[in-house]
């Protein structure tokens, strides 16, 4: 036993591959928070007079809540006046361009991180969104998208040309008062991605946003916010990266879903900030809240997220099930290494007749690593014939390392039904031993077995993204064995 | 092909192999018999590198290299190969994708090229025929949820698979109904060749009828107490181990794991 959990221990050591800077002039707003930085971020953005409206509402509604301590996380204080609201590589227009105007550094630093943006257009038939810091600085596949009548562009460009859709919709799911971070966020987002999907149009294409933070000192509070009108489908993607930097950078994002009628979103995740060194200084502080509003019957929104990087991280992508016949879903897998910390799962509220819920987490520890499980099943006493299934298996990698799992389950009604499944697991000696014994390196060995581990989930990812996820796990366990 | 000489090993800090040696050369079957805890399954785990085990004295080659100074996988790359005698379970890796990492890991190893994808099921699909496992075995977890005799006709596969050197057959009859021991055994006859060595530890004679051994050793508290042929063991079947004078306890291989 002894042998094999160090071999583990030293296959914990990694590179984290995305961690360099991009050189270039960025316009950054000094560190600090009050009302005239809000003004001045709402300003530059060209935002109509209701929208600064919105964002100051927020901020003194932020000014009054307390940051949340309940998380089984640990990490020092954030001081939010330390931190820059606004960071934007420095160009002409504030507008996202063609990608033949952007600068050549981004698309290179994009290219670096594996997302071509130019042969992404040709080749994959994915459009992208790609965020730098605080803004968007491209987007591709507009034209193909807008012939199907699909909206897909930055928040801020909606805000400007969409605005009866945005006032609509934006902080319907998830409101001011929310949470602390969704409060921080709603006062100072700076960019984000904006979908709409009309009645009866089936997105032809996935929809992707990749987020990069590259500036030092500076906060990503990015907004999204994805319609999907009566029996529309979409399948939207998100992947993430940061340099390696010894501070810890705060990424507080708000996304918003709503499913009308018969309508169905997809919404995956490929989280992979930069997680802090192997003595746990640096990285991100992951403190998202995401949640989806199944409002229409017969509506469905389903989340797959890979998360595997950050140094700490808060979020449960969540399903407010209304509408009848409603159906909300999550896939997660987690992975946490060295000093990462992760409190993440999933909220289900079952609110109308007949919804139907299902949560499969994978909780993967290694290194000195703690990983929780935290889910709430909720039935609303309008909830009849409602049921959930919840699994949750943790896989426990060296003997330094913590899984938790935090369910909770509130019924008020009384023909709901629950079922829920735990297991926790280690990769074992005897699995180690019979790879081993049949020539397969320790290394591969492990990633195997923590593949087989993920595979309900990986299964539910867009083929591409499956692929991707699958070498990030060996990336983030490479030098577990030795 | 394999020499053991003067071999002991224990588990935290028990002796379990005192003192065992043992010449096996290419081309020849050895069959290991004895009672339950006198360290037939410890023999097997020790030569496969199973790091659970220490060697605290002796030395173990094979064609002249020193196995002691490998690693697990170094020494299955060398051509070591153990049917384990309960093969453990994979959750989620399906048996085809364990099975072609494998290969291609011996593969690389010998300086080939990797094996694709549809040549490596085809050549599976073929292997799997002949111990008798239905092909949809393969894309099934490895073990996961297989029966006991199913289980050992994978290992069996897999020996198949891998061509090794020295095959070693841990208990490979236990919990085999006669029409599986028969499909096992054609597995392993077929594996007989010129330049092969094949390693059986077993407790019960019935498997010897069936894969003929050249040579037959008896082992006890940890040493190897009497070889012979063939008709040793037969012997064995008639007079049974208190015979010579070894106590058989029926409780499980206190050795195994």
């Amino acid at each position: 036993m002894a042998t094999t959990d160090q071999e583990v221990n030293e296959l914990i050591k990694r590179e984290y591959e995305h961690g360099f800077v991009t050189n270039i002039e960025s316009d950054t707003f000094e560190p600090g928070l009050n009302e005239d930085v809000i003004a001045r971020l709402s300003g530059i953005k060209k935002e109509p007079e209701w929208m600064l409206e919105w964002r100051l509402k927020a901020y003194r509604r932020w000014l009054e809540m307390d940051e949340p301590d309940w998380a089984h996380v640990g990490y020092p204080k954030i001081d939010y006046n330390s931190i820059s609201y606004y960071s934007a590589p420095k160009r002409k227009e504030d507008m996202p361009q063609s990608l033949d105007e952007v600068d050549p550094e981004l698309l290179k630093t994009y290219e670096k991180l594996g997302i071509p943006l130019h042969e992404r257009e040709k080749l994959a038939g994915v459009a992208v969104d790609a965020v730098f810091d605080s803004v968007s600085v491209a987007t591709t596949f507009k034209e193909p998208l807008a012939k199907a009548g699909v909206i897909f562009c930055s928040i801020s460009e909606a805000i400007r040309d969409y605005p009866e859709l945005v006032q609509k919709y934006l902080g319907t799911v998830v409101p001011h008062g929310d949470n602390f971070f969704a409060g921080l966020n709603s006062a100072v987002f700076s960019d984000g991605t904006f979908v709409y999907v009309p009645k009866g149009v089936r997105c032809p294409m996935e929809l992707s946003t990749y987020f990069r933070i590259n500036a030092a000192n500076t906060g990503q509070f990015e907004r999204t916010l994805i319609i999907a009108d009566e029996g529309s489908y979409v399948s939207y993607l998100e992947g993430c990266t940061a340099p390696m930097r010894d501070e810890n950078q705060l990424h507080a994002a708000v996304v918003e879903l709503v499913a009308l009628d018969d309508a169905q979103i997809k919404y995956s995740t490929v989280q992979n900030w930069y997680p802090g060194d192997e003595e746990g200084k640096g990285g991100i502080f992951n403190f998202v809240t995401k949640r989806g509003a199944a409002i229409g019957k017969n509506s469905k929104i389903s989340w797959t997220q890979v998360e595997t990087g950050s140094a700490v991280t808060w979020k449960y992508p969540s399903c407010v099930l209304r509408g009848e016949n409603s159906v909300g879903e999550f896939y997660s897998v987690a992975l946490t290494n060295n000093f990462q910390q992760a409190d993440t799962g999933t909220k289900m509220i079952h609110l109308g007749k007949n919804t139907s819920s299902t949560i499969i987490s994978k909780g993967i520890s290694a290194g000195k690593s703690s990983n929780a499980y935290r889910g709430l099943v909720k039935f609303g006493p309008g909830a009849e014939g409602a049921r959930n299934f919840t699994q949750c298996d943790s896989l426990l990698i060296g003997d330094r390392c913590g899984a938790h799992t935090f369910p909770y389950i509130e019924s008020k009604n009384k023909s709901a039904i629950v079922e829920h499944e735990a297991t926790t697991s280690k990769v074992s000696d005897e699995q180690m031993f019979l790879c081993r014994q049949r020539g397969i390196d320790p290394e591969q060995a492990v990633s195997m077995i923590v593949n087989g581990f993920c595979k309900e989930v990986f299964k539910e990812l867009p083929m591409e993204f499956a692929v991707e996820a699958g070498k990030l796990l060996e990336v983030s366990l490479e030098g577990s064995v030795g | 092909m394999l020499s053991i000489k003067n071999l002991h090993a224990s588990v935290e800090g028990k002796e379990i192999l005192k003192g065992i040696n043992l010449e096996i050369k290419a081309g020849e079957v050895h069959a290991i018999m004895g009672p339950n805890g006198s360290g037939k399954s410890t023999l097997s785990q020790v030569l496969a590198g199973n790091e659970a085990f220490e060697v605290t004295e002796g030395e173990i080659t094979l064609n002249g290299e020193n196995l002691l100074e490998l690693e697990t996988e170094e020494r299955a790359r060398e051509g070591i190969f153990l049917a384990f005698q309960y093969p453990v379970e994979i959750p989620g890796v399906s048996n085809l994708q364990f099975l072609r990492t494998a290969v291609n890991a011996m593969r690389q190893h010998k300086g080939q090229d990797e094996m694709n994808a549809a040549e490596f099921m085809k050549l599976a699909k073929e292997i799997s025929k002949q111990v008798d496992l239905d092909p949809s075995f393969l894309k099934r977890g490895v073990n996961e949820g297989f029966s006991g005799g199913e289980k050992k006709r994978n290992e069996i596969l897999q020996a198949l698979l891998l061509q090794p050197k020295l095959a070693i057959l841990d208990e490979t009859d236990s919990g085999l109904d006669i029409d599986a021991l028969k499909v096992v055994s054609d597995g392993v006859n077929a594996l007989r060749a010129e330049d092969r060595a094949i390693l059986m530890v077993t407790h019960y004679q019935r498997l010897l009828n069936h894969i003929v051994p050249d040579y037959v050793h008896v082992l006890a508290g940890g040493k190897i107490i009497k070889s012979g042929g063939r008709e040793l063991a037969l012997e064995l079947e008639e007079r049974g181990y208190g015979w010579l004078g070894i106590k058989d306890e029926e409780p499980a291989d206190s050795t195994a794991n």
